[in-house]
């Protein structure tokens, strides 16, 4: 059924499959292998090359409790660790399955060929990282990111699973009406970068592994991918997200040169040892331990030096609390006046661990630093800020199944929400991609068998997408995507950026409203083949829709959890504690959110949570 | 904080051809050549094409040729130019130009396909897997490669012989086949593989493969020359002349393959060919219609019938076209 017209205007060519996953990091290279291998015929969509998703460039590691260095940790203790994290917001369901699911996948990845460093013993070593009780992370130097999508890619074509690279999805198709009207997914229209034709892939399981959206802030890890496609896919085919509000500022971005400001510092940095110092030389993180984490966190520099080596009769450092508590740290530092001549504040490893170790267990920062930057941070403190990491919201999924709220529809990954509550605990990305990558793969291959009718488009509505995204080339003389694009980034980093207030979203979302409109005017010069100046004006509607959701999600929310920081409501509210924000499209096009309570956990997870702190 | 201005010359153009175009950029203090770039591309000329990702040199999409020399864009700093000096950027010779900055590395996806995967005993299972930090150190170092293809793309053997691109798997294959052939636990019998299917003895380590790599991959020392030592001892030893006969070693425990061997249709997909016919408005509706009852009363099991039809490599002649174009740009920049 290959590179045949569907009778659209302009020449599309289509395909038939069981389940396209659109995506191909992590997640999406997870979930495909397992449809495939549920007997799925599958296709994989790619905006970049194979092997090149984001999660390519995860530095840490991933959270699994091996128990390989402290037989202690177990599944429970992971799981308690991520609520914690996520300040209880998360869904218990994927937190307890992710919990209990991660080692097997690690393990799995090794079967595949993927090579982790090592423990004394040959087991896979595990390092610390910020708010995991034990040594947790499955890691590869600092490139175990590059570890996973190479083996998982490798897998993928081992299987010969069919990808389309370089090609963007622009639309989900549903059967019975277009977008919210639809009753179900029929498949996604989208366009080859290299040519500008289009395509359209028929399938009755469509699998969401887009990633995040960090490419709307002007400070962020992120990469041009980042434009929360799969966010607003999923909106405007009437699913819903959940918990928008939560955006994790990382708190280690570099600061200088400008031109890789909001490039990452791998929270490795801290967790192989290194601390964080003003410009008075203090090491300033025993001063904002919170008291939701005072018992498990030491407050002398004596004691935290020790734990590195016990964990057992000592509490961590505050270096190592969770990301959203540094990253608040960190910007009271610098507003106070103790920052770096550039900004930020000090990472300092230098002083602490010999050049040796430094090499060996974090080259690519080194690299990074040297190259980059001429610092040797073997010699020299790192300048660190925060910087746009990783979004907490979503689609709303359903735990077991990663189905979205329609029939069809599945979301895995960074653009599926609920497992991280407020606040993501490093490595509990990667570990998120395998578990739910494989639960997502597996259903959406039983609800396609399951499906003996085979859910049509109309033709009418791949027409109306090819005409959506031609737009552009109509218009004349109107204004470049890359200005607006660089106004939205700027605009949302400073009104609904770390710390956040009514006033300044309220302006945000009335920014929001003029961009949109500007956005609609945008006109495009040359021609369809691999064009990024109408790949840009395409992208702003996914970019303009998910920050309407995260400003609104946020206003809405008055009080201060994890990723969500409001000067005007500074305290966490235990109310708040008992809901999520639910996002979705209106008829009009605009955003709508609605609350919705918490699922409530089953009284032997809750017993965790009532242990004796230490 | 101090911006200048920076002279740019950026090869545009695609498979039919192309040229140098002049710009003038403001620059900034620590900025590498991607920041120019985008910059242009903000400003100045919005459907310039380039590929990048990560900005940092973890992801290996942003490979080009910066004054002649082969590297990312992204870690090359423009304080590594003198001031004033004007800086040429071109795409990689090797590969067919999609346009401006962006080739098609297709030959590469093609070429990963033909390394059969790592195959662990069976009886072993992951998380029983025990091996030393030591053992896994040499195939660690060549699982860093970001797949950037810059090595590819230096290669002689390729560079500028087309037609040894079927019978050479490139620099970065090899380093992929000596990654499994020293994972301690891989059972597939790799070295005749790499010798008579894959290319290797078109090498003759002029090391320019290693000189360009971002990741510092001591390509030809810790991979190539040890795989030709062992093929030929190989081929020498009587004892292992035997061994390979009553099975003492390594065997393949996959189908053969190589170049030409039977791998089936490519899994990489391309965009297919503009299709040319326009019929009129109802009976396009009609034969819609009938696609759509066939697929109804398809039986949704495996099958290959898809990627069949599917045209998997681009003509012939954008090839040349584009071979020809990259000729034109070689002549310019010398
Ligand atoms: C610098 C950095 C370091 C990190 N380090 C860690 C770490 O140590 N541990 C950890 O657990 N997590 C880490 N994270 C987070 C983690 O890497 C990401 O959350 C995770 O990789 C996301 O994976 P994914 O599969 O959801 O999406 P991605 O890997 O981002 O893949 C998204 C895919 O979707 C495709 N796509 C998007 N939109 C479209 C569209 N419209 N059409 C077609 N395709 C589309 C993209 O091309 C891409 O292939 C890090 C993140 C960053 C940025
Ligand atoms: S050493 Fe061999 S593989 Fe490397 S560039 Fe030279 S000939 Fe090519
Ligand atoms: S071996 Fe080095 S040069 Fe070759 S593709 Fe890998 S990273 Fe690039
Ligand atoms: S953009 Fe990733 S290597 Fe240059």
């Amino acid at each position: 059924m290959a590179a045949v017209s569907n009778g659209a205007q302009s020449a599309t060519e289509v395909h038939d499959y069981d389940v396209v996953v659109i995506g191909a990091g992590g997640s999406g290279l997870r979930a495909a292998i397992a449809a495939h291998e549920s007997g799925a015929r599958t296709a994989i969509v790619t905006k970049s090359l194979l092997g090149k998703a984001h999660t390519v460039m995860a530095e840490g590691g991933i959270a699994a409790s091996m128990g390989n260095v402290w037989p202690e940790d177990n599944w429970q203790v992971h799981f308690r660790d991520t609520m914690r994290g996520g300040k209880m917001l998360n869904n218990w369901r994927m937190a307890q399955l992710h919990a209990q699911e991660a080692p097997e996948r690690v393990w799995e990845l090794e079967e595949w060929g993927a090579l982790f460093d090592r423990t004394k013993e040959g087991k896979i070593s595990q390092r610390d990282f910020g708010g995991h009780r034990y040594a947790r992370l499955a890691h590869v130097g600092d490139r175990t990111g590059l570890e996973m999508i190479r083996t998982l890619q490798q897998r993928a074509v081992e299987l010969g699973i069919d990808v389309y690279m370089e090609c963007t999805i622009t639309q989900l198709l549903k059967a019975g009406g277009a977008g919210r009207a639809g009753n179900r997914i029929a498949g996604a229209f989208g366009y080859w970068r290299e040519t500008g034709s289009f395509i359209q892939l028929n399938a009755p399981s469509v699998v969401l592994a887009t990633g995040g959206i960090g490419k709307s802030f002007k400070v962020t890890s992120n990469s041009w991918e980042y434009t929360g496609d799969g966010h607003a896919l999923a909106l405007q085919a009437g699913a819903s997200l959940i918990n928008m509000e939560f955006v994790q500022f990382h708190p280690t971005g570099m600061v200088w040169p400008l031109s890789v400001r909001g490039l990452l510092i791998t929270e490795s940095v801290r967790g192989e040892g290194g601390v964080l110092r003003n410009s008075d030389g203090k090491r300033f993180m025993f001063d904002y331990i919170t008291d939701y984490f005072k018992a498990e966190t030491a407050d002398n520099e004596e004691e935290a030096d020790r734990w590195y080596d016990d964990h057992i009769n000592n509490r961590r450092p505050p270096e190592l609390l969770p990301r959203d508590e540094v990253a608040r740290a960190i910007n009271s530092e610098i507003k106070a006046g103790r920052g770096s001549p550039h900004g930020g504040v000090y990472l300092d490893i230098a002083s602490r661990r010999s050049a040796a170790d430094i090499h060996k267990r974090l080259p690519s920062m080194y690299h990074q630093f040297k190259e980059l930057a001429d610092v040797d941070i073997t010699k020299e403190p790192m300048e660190v800020a925060p910087t746009c990491h990783y979004v907490m919201g979503g689609v709303e999924v359903d735990a077991d199944t990663q189905a979205a709220t329609v029939d069809g529809l599945y979301a895995v990954g960074e653009c599926s929400g609920g497992m991280h509550g407020s606040n993501r605990l490093g490595g509990n990305s990667l570990s998120d991609l395998l578990v739910f990558g494989k639960r997502a793969g597996e259903s959406a291959a039983a609800y396609a068998k399951k499906s003996t009718r085979r859910p049509v488009a109309p033709v009418a509505q791949v027409n109306a997408a090819a005409e959506a995204a031609l737009a552009p080339f109509g218009r004349k003389a109107g204004e470049n995507a890359f200005t607006i694009q660089h106004e939205l980034q700027e605009m949302m980093f400073s009104l609904v950026g770390i710390i956040r207030t009514g006033k300044e979203m309220k302006q945000a979302l009335k920014d929001i409203a003029a961009l949109k409109k500007r956005a609609e005017a945008v006109s495009v010069e040359g021609g369809r083949a691999y064009n990024p100046g109408w790949h840009t004006a395409l992208d702003l509607r996914s970019m303009l829709q998910v920050s309407e959701s995260i400003a609104r999600a946020a206003l809405e929310r008055t009080e201060s959890r994890g990723g969500h920081t409001r000067d005007d409501y500074p305290l966490t509210d235990p109310d708040w504690g008992k809901v999520n924000l639910i996002v979705t499209e209106t008829p009009q096009g605009a955003v709508k959110i609605t609350r919705k309570a918490l699922p409530k956990m089953p009284a032997d997870l809750a017993k965790l949570f009532e242990e004796p702190k230490k | 904080m101090s911006a200048r201005d920076l002279n740019l010359r950026v090869w545009r153009g695609d498979g039919s051809g192309g040229d140098f175009v002049n710009y003038t950029v403001p620059v900034e203090e620590g900025e590498v050549v991607l920041d120019a770039i985008h910059r242009l591309q903000a400003t100045q000329a919005s459907d310039l094409a380039v590929r990048w990702n990560c900005k940092a040199g973890k992801c290996g999409s942003c490979s080009a040729e910066i004054n002649g020399k082969p590297g990312l864009m992204c870690m090359t700093r423009l304080s590594s130019f003198e001031p004033g000096e004007t800086i040429t950027v071109t795409p990689m010779r090797t590969f067919p130009v999609v346009r401006d900055l962006v080739t098609d590395v297709t030959f590469n996806f093609e070429k990963a396909r033909q390394v059969p995967a790592f195959a662990p005993p069976s009886d072993n299972k992951g998380g029983k897997f025990r091996m030393a930090q030591v053992d896994v150190e040499r195939s660690q170092e060549f699982r860093k490669c970001i797949e950037c293809f810059l090595c590819q793309n230096t290669c002689h053997v390729i560079r500028d012989h087309e037609e040894n691109k079927p019978a050479f798997a490139g620099p970065r294959f090899f380093i992929r086949h000596a990654e499994l052939d020293m994972h301690p636990l891989d059972t597939v019998d790799r070295q005749p593989m790499v010798q008579e299917d894959h290319g290797l003895g078109f090498c003759n380590i002029t090391k320019c493969c290693t000189d360009v790599c971002p990741e510092h991959i001591k390509i030809t020392d810790n991979a190539i020359i040890p795989m030709k030592e062992r093929v030929v001892d190989r081929k020498y030893d009587p004892l292992v002349f035997l061994g390979s006969k009553i099975g003492l070693f390594k065997s393949t425990t996959r189908q053969q393959v190589g170049p030409a061997g039977g791998l089936g249709p490519s899994p990489i997909k391309h965009p297919a060919p503009p299709t040319p016919v326009a019929v009129p408005e109802p009976v396009k509706r009609a034969a819609a219609a009938k696609r759509t009852a066939a697929k109804q009363a398809a039986p949704a099991k495996k099958t290959t019938a898809a990627k069949k039809a599917t045209p998997v490599r681009k003509a012939a002649a954008k090839k040349t076209a584009a071979k020809a174009a990259s000729a034109t740009r070689r002549r310019s920049t010398r």
